[in-house]
C-alpha cells in the first residue's frame, strides 16, 4: 500500500449538511411506512415510501463516501504469484503419493473409476420416474372416443342452432381439460369448403373442425378473421386458411392445423366420427409424415 | 467495544493479517465497474423479497372456485398457485409491492448482467488470466435466464402457461430425447399437474442455490485475481489504483445497494407488472393476445417469430421448425460466448495475462464483432413484439415480419461496419472520448496524430510517465507502459 507520487486529496472536501439531512429524511419515511402499513397500506404509496428510506440510506452513504472519507487514489501491488513451477511440481508430486506402484495404482484406479461410473448410471434411472412414458400419448387425443363435441363449459352443440359463419371452440364430451383436444368449430356455406381427398364426409352440413393447437410451437390458435376465413396464432403470427384445409398461409408453422371429422348424431347434435387421423401440435423426431 | 470484538476473533480465528489485507484492498473507481454490482445487489433484493413471497404461494393446480375480493373472478374456478398470487397481489399487505419489486428485479437483474458482460466483453476484461471468472460469468446468466423464466410462470396465469406450452414445444422439437424430455420434465404430456410444484422448487432452491456458490466463486477468484483498470499514467499490469475498501469504497457500494433497492421498490410500488388478474387463470384452450415473455427471452421469441417456416424430414425423421431458434440459436449463442476468450487467443495469439484493460478503440475488429451480434440480438429482441407494433403503426403485422427477416440480416453487418469505421476514426483522432471526436476525423480514419488530441491528453493531470495505449488494432496486444514499469504482465506458460 503506497500513496501515488502526487499527494493530491483533491480540493478541500467539504461536508455539506446532505448526509444527515438523507439519513434524517429516510428515518422519517421508514415511520412513515409503519403508519401506513397500520391503516392498511397502500401498494403506490408504500413503493414511494420504501424508496425515500431506502434511497436516503443510500444517498447519505454515498455522501459520506464522497465527501468525508479518504478519496485519493491508492494503489496496491498485485502481488499475485501466478503459475510457479516449483510448488506445482509439489502438488503433483503430493497428489501421485496415492500408493506404491503405478501399475497396481493404474488397475486400482480403473476399478473405482468402474464403481463411480456404475453408480453414477444407476442413479440416473430415477430420472425415468420423473413423468410417464411418451408411449403413443403424442398420437392420439380423448376425441378417439368419437363422443359429442360440447363447449368449454360442457354443453353439446345442436347443429340447427349454430349459425353458419359463427365460430366456437369445442372439447370432447367428458374432458373438459385436455391439453391437445381442444378444436375449432366453424359453420360454412354448405359446398364454400371443398375437402381434400378422403375428407369428403367429415364436414356434414358446412360443419368443419380443426385441432386448435398450433402445429408450431403449441398455442391455441385463438383468433379468426371471418371475412378472410383465416386462423391467426397469436404466439408467432402463424396463418392457417380455413378453405384450404388450414393450411399454413403465413408465419413460421409448416404443417396443416388437424381436421377432425363429424358427423351429426341422431339427436342433431354435433360430434366426432373418432380421433384425428394424424398427431396434433407441434411437431417431434418421430411423427409420422401426414 | 470493537478492540474487544476484534481481540476475541483474533484470539480465536488469527484473522487479523487477512482482515487489514481486506480492508486495504483496492478497487477502481469507473463507474463501468459498478454495473456487475448493480447485479449482485439486484439478486440480494430477489432474495429478500423471494423469501417473503414464499411464505404465501402455493404450488398447487388443485382447482378451487374464487372468492376473494378481485370481484371479476369470483366463482370462477381457477389453481391454488393463481389463487395464492391473487392473494399475495391484493389481499395481503405490502404484497403487491414485494411481488412487483420482485419480478422488477428479476429484470434488472438479468439486464444489469448483460451490461456486465459487455464490458467485460468490450474492454478485453475476460482475457488471461480471467477466462475461468468469464465462464462462470456466462453460467450466471444462462442460470438467471432460465430463473426469471421460471419465476415467471409459477403463477399459473394465462400468460406464463402459454410461455410454458412454448417451452414444451421446444423441448418435443430436440431430436430423439424430445419426447421423453417433455414428459419427464413436465411429468407426463402437456399440462401436467406437476410442473407447477417443479417449477417451485427449481426457482427457490436449486437454481438459486446454483446462483449463490457460482457468484460466491466468481468474486472468490476477482478477489483472487484483482480488478482490471483502464490504463491511465500511474497504473501499470502490476498495481491498482482507486479506493480502499475500507471505509471509502465499502461506504460508496453499501449506498449503491441502498440506491438499487429504493429504484427497485419504487417501480414495484408505481409500475404495474404481470397483473395476472388481468390474463385470468391458465386454460389449455385459451390463449391471450399479445404475448410477450419477459425482455430477457425476447430473442428467443422474436426467433420463433422471424425463422421461416421450415424443418427438415428424412428418413421417417423430422427435427421440427421450432428447434432451430428455439434449441439451437441459443445453444450455439452460449457456446460462442463461453468459447469466445479461447476463440480470441487462438486468432490473435495473444495468451499474456492482461490487467490492464483495452479501450474498445483499440480493438476495433473486437467491438465491431460484438457490435454486430449486440444488433442482431437486438433485432430479434424487437421482432418480438412485432404484433405490438404492427397495432402502433396499422400496418399489416406479416408485412412486418417479412420486413424484420430482411433487417435481421442487413442490419447486424452494417451496425459491425459502422463500428469499425467509428473505432478506427476514434483512435486515429486520438480524442479522449468519442463524443470529442471531430467529425473530419470520419472522413480520414488513418489521419493519426491530426494535432486535435496528443495521446497524453487521455490523462490530463499526468504525472510521470504517460504512454499509454497504443491502438494497433487488430494485431497483437500493444505493449502499454504506465508510469513506473514497462514491464508486461507475468507470462502464464499454459504449455509444459
Ligand atoms: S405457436 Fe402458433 S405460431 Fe408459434
Amino acid at each position: 500500500m503506497s500513496h501515488p507520487s502526487h499527494p493530491g486529496r483533491g480540493p478541500e472536501r467539504r461536508e455539506g449538511p446532505g448526509i444527515a439531512v438523507a439519513f434524517g429524511v429516510s428515518a422519517l419515511a421508514s415511520l412513515g411506512l409503519t403508519v401506513l402499513y397500520g391503516f392498511g397500506g397502500q401498494p403506490q404509496i408504500e413503493g414511494i415510501l420504501l424508496f425515500i428510506a431506502l434511497g436516503g440510506l443510500g444517498a447519505g452513504l454515498i455522501l459520506w463516501g464522497k465527501q468525508l472519507m479518504p478519496n485519493a487514489p491508492f494503489v496496491e501491488e498485485r502481488k499475485l504469484n501466478l503459475g510457479r513451477p516449483e510448488a506445482r511440481a509439489e502438488v503433483v508430486a503430493s497428489l501421485e503419493e496415492a500408493g506404491p506402484d503405478a501399475g497396481r495404482r493404474s488397475f486400482l484406479a480403473k476399478m473405482l473409476g468402474g464403481a463411480l461410473g456404475a453408480l453414477g448410471v444407476a442413479a440416473l434411472f430415477p430420472i425415468r420416474s420423473l413423468g410417464t412414458a411418451p408411449g403413443r400419448a403424442l398420437f392420439r387425443t380423448p376425441w378417439a372416443g368419437g363422443g359429442r363435441v360440447v363447449t368449454i363449459d360442457g354443453e353439446p352443440v345442436a347443429a340447427g342452432d349454430f349459425e353458419v359463419g359463427q365460430v366456437l371452440t369445442i372439447v370432447p364430451e367428458g374432458n373438459l381439460e385436455a391439453g391437445d383436444s381442444q378444436v375449432i368449430l366453424i359453420r360454412l356455406e354448405p359446398g364454400e369448403y371443398e375437402p381434400p381427398p378422403g375428407r369428403e364426409d367429415w364436414s356434414p352440413e358446412g360443419f368443419v373442425a380443426f385441432s386448435k393447437v398450433c402445429t408450431h410451437a403449441g398455442c391455441p390458435v385463438g383468433l379468426y378473421q371471418a371475412g378472410s376465413q383465416e386462423l391467426f396464432c397469436p404466439c408467432h403470427q402463424s396463418v392457417f386458411a380455413v378453405l384450404q384445409a388450414a393450411a399454413p398461409t403465413a408465419g413460421p408453422a409448416t404443417r396443416p392445423l388437424p381436421q377432425l371429422p363429424l358427423r351429426i348424431d341422431e339427436d342433431g347434435f354435433v360430434a366426432a366420427q373418432g380421433d384425428f387421423v394424424e398427431p396434433v401440435g407441434p411437431g417431434f423426431w418421430n411423427r409420422p409424415s401426414a | 467495544m470493537l478492540k474487544k470484538v476484534a481481540r476475541w476473533i483474533d484470539n480465536r480465528l488469527g484473522t487479523s493479517a487477512f482482515t487489514q489485507d481486506a480492508l486495504n484492498k483496492v478497487f477502481p473507481d469507473h463507474w463501468s465497474f459498478m454495473v456487475g454490482e448493480i447485479a449482485l445487489y439486484a439478486f440480494v433484493v430477489l432474495i429478500v423479497t423471494g423469501i417473503f413471497l414464499s411464505f404465501f404461494f402455493d404450488a398447487s393446480t388443485s382447482q378451487s372456485v374464487y372468492d376473494g375480493s378481485y370481484a371479476p373472478l369470483v366463482g370462477v374456478e381457477v389453481s391454488d398457485a393463481y389463487k395464492s398470487t391473487l392473494e399475495i397481489s391484493l389481499d395481503v399487505r405490502a404484497g403487491l409491492v414485494m411481488r412487483q419489486t420482485h419480478h422488477w428485479a428479476a429484470l434488472v437483474f438479468v439486464a444489469a448482467i448483460v451490461v456486465h458482460l459487455c464490458r467485460i466483453f468490450f474492454t478485453g476484461a475476460f482475457r488471461s488470466p480471467r477466462e475461468l471468472n468469464w465462464i462462470i460469468g456466462i453460467t450466471l446468466l444462462i442460470l438467471a435466464i432460465f430463473n426469471g423464466f421460471t419465476g415467471y410462470s409459477l403463477p399459473d396465469d394465462l400468460l406464463s402457461g402459454t410461455g410454458l406450452r412454448i417451452a414444451y414445444s421446444i423441448a418435443l422439437s430436440v431430436p430423439l430425447l424430445g419426447t421423453w424430455m417433455g414428459f419427464l420434465i413436465f411429468g407426463g404430456e402437456f399440462p401436467a399437474d406437476q410442473i407447477i410444484s417443479r417449477l417451485l422448487v427449481t426457482h427457490i432452491m436449486i437454481v438459486p442455490a446454483l446462483i449463490i456458490g457460482l457468484l460466491t466463486a466468481h468474486l472468490a477468484l476477482l478477489w483472487r485475481q484483482k480488478h482490471t483498470q483502464f490504463p491511465e499514467p500511474g497504473r501499470t499490469e502490476h498495481n491498482v489504483v482507486g479506493s480502499k475498501l475500507w471505509p471509502t469504497y465499502a461506504a460508496k457500494s453499501l449506498g449503491l445497494f441502498f440506491g438499487v433497492f429504493a429504484i427497485l421498490v419504487l417501480m414495484g410500488g408505481l409500475f404495474q407488472i404481470n397483473p395476472i388478474w388481468l390474463y385470468g387463470p391458465f386454460e389449455p384452450q385459451q390463449v391471450s393476445s399479445p404475448a410477450q415473455p419477459d425482455w430477457y427471452l425476447g430473442w428467443v421469441d422474436g426467433a420463433l417469430r422471424l425463422f421461416p417456416a421450415v424443418e427438415l424430414r428424412a428418413f421417417g425423421f423430422e427435427i421440427p421448425n421450432p428447434f432451430y431458434p428455439g434449441v439451437l440459436l441459443p445453444g450455439v449463442t452460449f457456446l460462442a460466448l463461453y468459447a469466445w476468450p479461447f476463440l480470441e487467443q487462438a486468432f490473435t495469439h495473444d495468451r499474456e495475462p492482461h490487467n490492464l484493460l483495452d479501450r474498445p478503440r483499440d480493438r476495433p475488429m473486437r467491438t465491431a464483432l460484438g457490435a454486430t451480434t449486440l444488433a442482431f440480438y437486438t433485432v430479434m429482441f424487437i421482432a418480438s413484439s412485432s404484433d405490438l407494433i404492427a397495432k402502433w403503426f396499422t400496418v399489416s403485422v406479416l408485412d412486418l415480419v417479412r420486413v424484420f427477416q430482411v433487417l435481421v440480416i442487413l442490419i447486424p453487418p452494417a451496425v459491425g461496419w459502422a463500428t469499425y469505421r467509428l473505432m478506427k476514426a476514434l483512435a486515429g483522432s486520438g480524442a479522449p472520448r468519442l463524443t470529442e471526436m471531430p467529425l473530419s476525423a470520419l472522413t480520414h480514419p488513418n489521419g493519426r496524430g491530426n494535432g486535435a488530441f496528443p495521446h497524453q491528453e487521455r490523462g490530463r493531470d499526468a504525472h510521470a510517465g504517460g504512454a499509454t495505449a497504443g491502438d494497433d488494432g487488430d494485431g497483437r496486444s500493444a505493449a502499454r507502459t504506465g508510469g513506473d514499469g514497462a514491464l508486461p504482465a507475468q507470462r502464464i506458460d499454459d504449455r509444459e
